[in-house]
């Protein structure tokens, strides 16, 4: 569904990504590991031109296609991609706004006025994200009062609520504790009957875990892009199998 | 350990700490000195300007002062009785003696009486005039300001002419107000041909506050989690979305704060608005015979500071100009005590909405 072509990026004169091919599957789990630095984040970064905020950042060869359509073309509208291609940060980061109005701002947005229509996607995307039953009862209590968890899953409920066909999280729960980990873990899981998700992660655990396919990224280049019981158990490069292993990253 | 005072951690007299305690009094002197003064001048100020302001009976508050236009003040000796009174007083008084004297049938007796300008009445419509001031250059420094602060920080790539820009902008805030006054009755008062007026002298002094508008409305803008922006900006919303609904909400009590100063030095200034928009004595309010609706901007008014430098330097000073003086003074602090706790309730509740 995603195309990634000999991609390289830079940050002004440094160059970050090194001719990059990378196919990502719909309606998959595809997690990017590496140690700090690799371009992991970067990638992910394009795939809906969050680096278009970054002076100097480009794209020097290559092009990204979602759905056949090259997304750095210039008459691609970039407010339509992201809507599309939905994003999760690293940092949990709700408005200090009530939790209803952090799940309705990406509808608000599009000027949906109609109050039926912002209570269902409200409800659907709470309970998409697993967190209604926990906040039901007081939505409109600022969406800073809950835990650091139920912050993230807010921030994918809030993602989800405009119904994007791309979900991209950048290591989501670095920031979480085990439990917490975990559910956003399963949420995962369920997410992925309905849509694309794209993971960064520190966590190899994690990779492991939820990933269909998993790429390894060491110093801007991708080293190996397969499923992810492959890259774990049976590794062809010797860098993967090291960083797996855990002997460098 | 029988001796409980041999532990090793005993404090021992050393040079060191004497020292220490030597710089911690030093500092606490400077900041009691400087509490003293000022405490001086709030002390003066509001001793010798309550007994203008404020009454013994009722209704305790001098209404004349408070409500009436500047007069002069009459004082003379009239059947043994030395008497004081405002300039319409005086002539209905003197007119009232001289019928008296008509019905008796004896000429008119001459009252000699020494007058003192602006000493009676009130000052209504300086503080009028220096509410109008504020709040119309308050209005036009925060349009202005924050739609350039929104610019300089949201919007600009950061390279070296937005530098220069600042810089500029910095550079502003050091010059002397005189010199905007100048400057606004060069541009607003002569060239635009705004005459003395409420507005020349909005623009004027909101060209004088703007730099620490700008300033410190980009600091609050600087102050906004940038998650905040890459989360609506994810969410598919323009730049403009973004800065109205997930930055410039949170960035709002830091700009109040900041206009919070500034109506300090507006309501203060005399110097920008001595050539653009006060009057030394005005007997018409703002509102009152205007022919049109637009006459309103383009009139002057008199204003607060500016009545104190008048009445301490441009006329004869004697005892009952000090009344004055000091009452004005007075006003005009508790006046900007009002506007500046106003703004700083607005601030928290602001606050306490957003909140992260």
């Amino acid at each position: 569904m995603i195309e990634i072509g000999n991609l390289d990026f830079h940050y002004g004169p440094s160059q970050a990504l090194h001719d990059i091919t990378l196919n990502i599957a719909e309606r998959e789990v595809t997690a990017f590991i590496g140690p700090s630095g690799c371009g992991k984040s970067t990638l992910l970064r394009c795939l809906n031109r969050m680096n278009d905020l970054i002076d100097g950042a480009r794209i020097s060869r290559g092009a990204i296609r979602i759905r056949g359509v090259d997304i750095h073309q210039r008459d691609v509208e970039v407010m339509e991609l992201r809507k599309r291609v939905g994003m999760v940060f690293q940092k949990s980061n709700p408005f200090p706004k009530s939790i209803y109005e952090n799940v309705v701002y990406g509808l608000r947005l599009q000027g949906v006025r109609d109050k039926t229509r912002l209570d269902e996607a409200v409800e659907t995307s709470l309970r998409g994200a697993a967190l209604w039953d926990e906040v039901k009862d007081r939505l409109h209590a600022s969406g800073l009062s809950l835990s650091g968890g139920q912050q993230q899953r807010l921030c994918i409920a809030r993602t989800i609520a405009i119904e994007p066909e791309v979900i991209l999280m950048d290591e989501p729960c670095s920031a979480l504790d085990p439990i917490a980990t975990a559910k956003v873990e399963e949420l995962i899981h369920q997410l992925k009957l309905r849509y694309t998700i794209v993971i960064v992660t520190h966590n190899m655990q994690q990779a492991a875990r939820c990933s269909d396919r998993t790429a390894f990224f060491y110093l801007g280049k991708l080293i190996e892009f397969a499923p992810t019981r492959e890259i774990f158990m049976t590794p062809s490069n010797p860098q993967t199998e090291a960083y797996v292993s855990g002997r460098f990253g | 350990m029988s001796h409980a005072n041999h532990h090793p951690f005993r404090a021992k007299p050393s040079l060191g700490r004497t020292f220490e305690a030597g710089v911690f009094w030093v500092l606490r002197s400077t900041a009691y000195i400087i509490l003293l003064c000022g405490g001086f001048v709030f002390g003066d100020i509001v001793l010798k300007g309550s007994s203008t302001v404020f009454r013994t009976e009722f209704p305790f508050v001098n209404t004349t002062f408070l409500t009436e236009a500047p007069e002069s003040l009459y004082v003379f000796e009239h059947d043994g009785v030395k008497r004081e009174m405002g300039d319409r007083e005086f002539r209905a008084f003197r007119g009232a003696e001289a019928r008296k004297a008509e019905a008796a049938g004896k000429p008119a007796p001459e009252i000699k009486a020494t007058s003192y300008v602006y000493s009676a009445g009130g000052i209504y419509p300086c503080i009028v005039g220096t509410v109008l001031l504020v709040v119309g250059s308050m209005s036009i420094a925060l349009a202005l300001g924050v739609a350039s602060a929104i610019f300089l920080n949201e919007y600009a790539r950061q390279g070296r002419f937005i530098r220069v820009v600042r810089l500029t902008i910095l550079n502003l805030a050091g010059v002397p107000s005189i010199v905007f006054g100048l400057f606004g009755m060069g541009l607003f008062v002569i060239f635009l041909d705004w005459n003395v007026s409420l507005l020349a002298g909005w623009f004027t002094l909101a060209l004088m506050v703007l730099p620490v508008v700008i300033t410190a409305s980009e600091e609050s803008l600087k102050a906004v989690p940038q998650g905040f922006r890459e989360a609506s900006l994810a969410l598919g919303a323009t730049k403009w979305q973004t800065i109205r609904k997930a930055v410039l909400p949170f960035a709002l009590p830091g700009i109040l704060t900041s206009s919070i100063l500034g109506i300090a030095r507006v309501a203060g200034e005399t110097a920008p608005i001595m050539f653009t928009a006060a009057f030394v004595v005005r007997d018409k309010l703002p509102w009152q015979d205007l022919e049109r609706a637009s006459d309103f901007f383009f009139q002057g008014v008199m204003a607060l500071p500016y009545h104190i430098y008048v009445v301490s330097s441009k006329i004869p000073q004697n005892e009952y100009t000090e009344r004055v003086q000091y009452g004005t003074a007075f006003v005009f602090l508790l006046i900007v005590a009002a506007i500046a706790t106003t703004s700083i309730v607005l601030r928290a509740r602001l606050r306490r909405r957003y909140r992260w």
